[in-house]
């Protein structure tokens, strides 16, 4: 954080002020996929058990986010995207939404483990410190694999959700960890793609920026074709089955297709359409990941009628 | 005539807000405690008072 004082609250925020400095975009993400981790697991859960600790897995998730908005408030201050997020705004001061954030840390990290086990406590103790301190004060301005290691603090809920059913980790949650860690950097290299100018003004060492776009263009091919097993893989696990399995043979294609007309394609080429290709493919990953995880629920909703799973 | 002051309007919104979530935190700690009394009865054989089904002396009886 650069300067602490240059952001000033006005004390006049309102309810959704407090509730945007959780990220409520990111908060979906992480409820969704720790439901599923936890949904999965082949142990049962009381059904208030699992929604309290989803509610608290997604309390910790949001006070992460706060934490990340009060040091980056330069950061955002600067990127059009973020302007008007509540502390640039001059709605909510650095000071209090850091003490939201910390707050809403312990809260959701003790009732976690009072609601379900310890291990998963302290296991979303640690995305949240892997979160605010390895990836949002350390990596995200030093250096251009920022996402890839960040990414990893938005894989983890799969495995809180499962670790909250079974109280520990085994090879399937490491699996839905891997997809998600797999899948973050092309997601945000595709809008990094088009939002390439606002990197640069915040001095953010986005790939884009440090290697150039023709560089970004084959990490997201790479990426793409190493998740690709990943995500298929896991179809043969114990959460997966058929239709899992043929889901993801299906979205594969079509992601390394995406991201095999991202590499073909000349900057010029990508400017005069408007990025076309790029935000496509961007706006699939959203739908890819959703439908992974959509499909390891119906198998396990299936499972009881015996149509789901191997 | 009472008139309401301009910050308390401005910080009405807030104030609901922040009751609601408290309400919603109060029940469900209440549900809860429910489950977790619920479970540790069944796993306990609970007779009455958890973890004394049968006290010391009394088994030979």
């Amino acid at each position: 954080m650069s300067d602490i004082n240059s952001f000033e609250g006005t004390g006049d925020a309102g309810f959704n002020d407090y509730f945007s400095l959780l990220k409520p975009r990111v908060m979906s993400l992480v409820v969704f996929t720790a439901m599923v981790g936890l949904l999965v697991a082949p142990v049962g859960v009381h059904p208030l058990v699992a929604l309290a600790s989803i509610l608290f897995i997604a309390l910790g998730g949001g006070a992460s986010g706060a934490l990340n908005m009060w040091w980056d408030a330069d950061i955002d201050a600067v990127m059009k995207r973020t302007q008007s997020r509540p502390i640039p705004g001059g709605r909510i001061a650095p000071g209090e939404a850091l003490g939201f954030g910390l707050a809403l840390s312990g809260i959701s990290v003790m009732m976690l483990g009072l609601a379900a086990n310890w291990f998963s406590a302290a296991f979303l103790a640690f995305t949240i410190f892997f979160y605010v301190v390895i990836y949002s004060m350390w990596l995200k301005r030093t250096t251009p694999q920022n996402i890839v290691i960040g990414g990893a603090a938005g894989a983890f809920p799969p495995m809180i959700g499962w670790a909250v059913a079974t109280g520990g980790v085994s090879v399937e949650s490491v699996l839905m960890f891997a997809l998600i860690f797999m899948w973050t950097p092309p997601h945000f290299w595709a809008l990094a793609l088009f939002m390439k100018s606002d990197y640069s003004a915040a001095k953010v060492p986005m790939l884009t920026v440090t290697h150039g776009r023709k560089s970004t263009r084959k990490h997201i091919l790479v990426y793409t074709l190493l998740l690709a097993p990943v995500a298929i893989g896991a179809g043969f696990t114990s959460i997966g089955g058929p239709i899992y399995v043929a889901v993801a043979v299906v979205l594969n294609a079509m992601f390394i297709w995406g991201a095999w007309r991202i590499v073909r394609r000349e900057e010029a080429e990508a400017e005069a359409d408007g990025y076309k290709v790029e935000k496509k493919v961007f706006a699939f990953s959203l739908m890819y990941l959703f439908l992974h995880f959509g499909a390891f629920l119906a198998e396990a909703a299936l499972k009881p009628w015996g149509l789901g799973g191997w | 005539m009472f008139r309401e002051h301009e910050l308390h309007k401005r910080r009405f919104g807030r104030n609901m807000g922040l009751g609601i979530v408290l309400a919603v935190f109060v029940a469900l700690v209440f549900g809860l405690t429910v489950v977790k009394v619920t479970e540790i009865g069944e796993k306990d054989g609970f007779q009455g008072v958890t973890g004394t089904a049968v006290l010391p002396g009394e088994a030979t009886r």
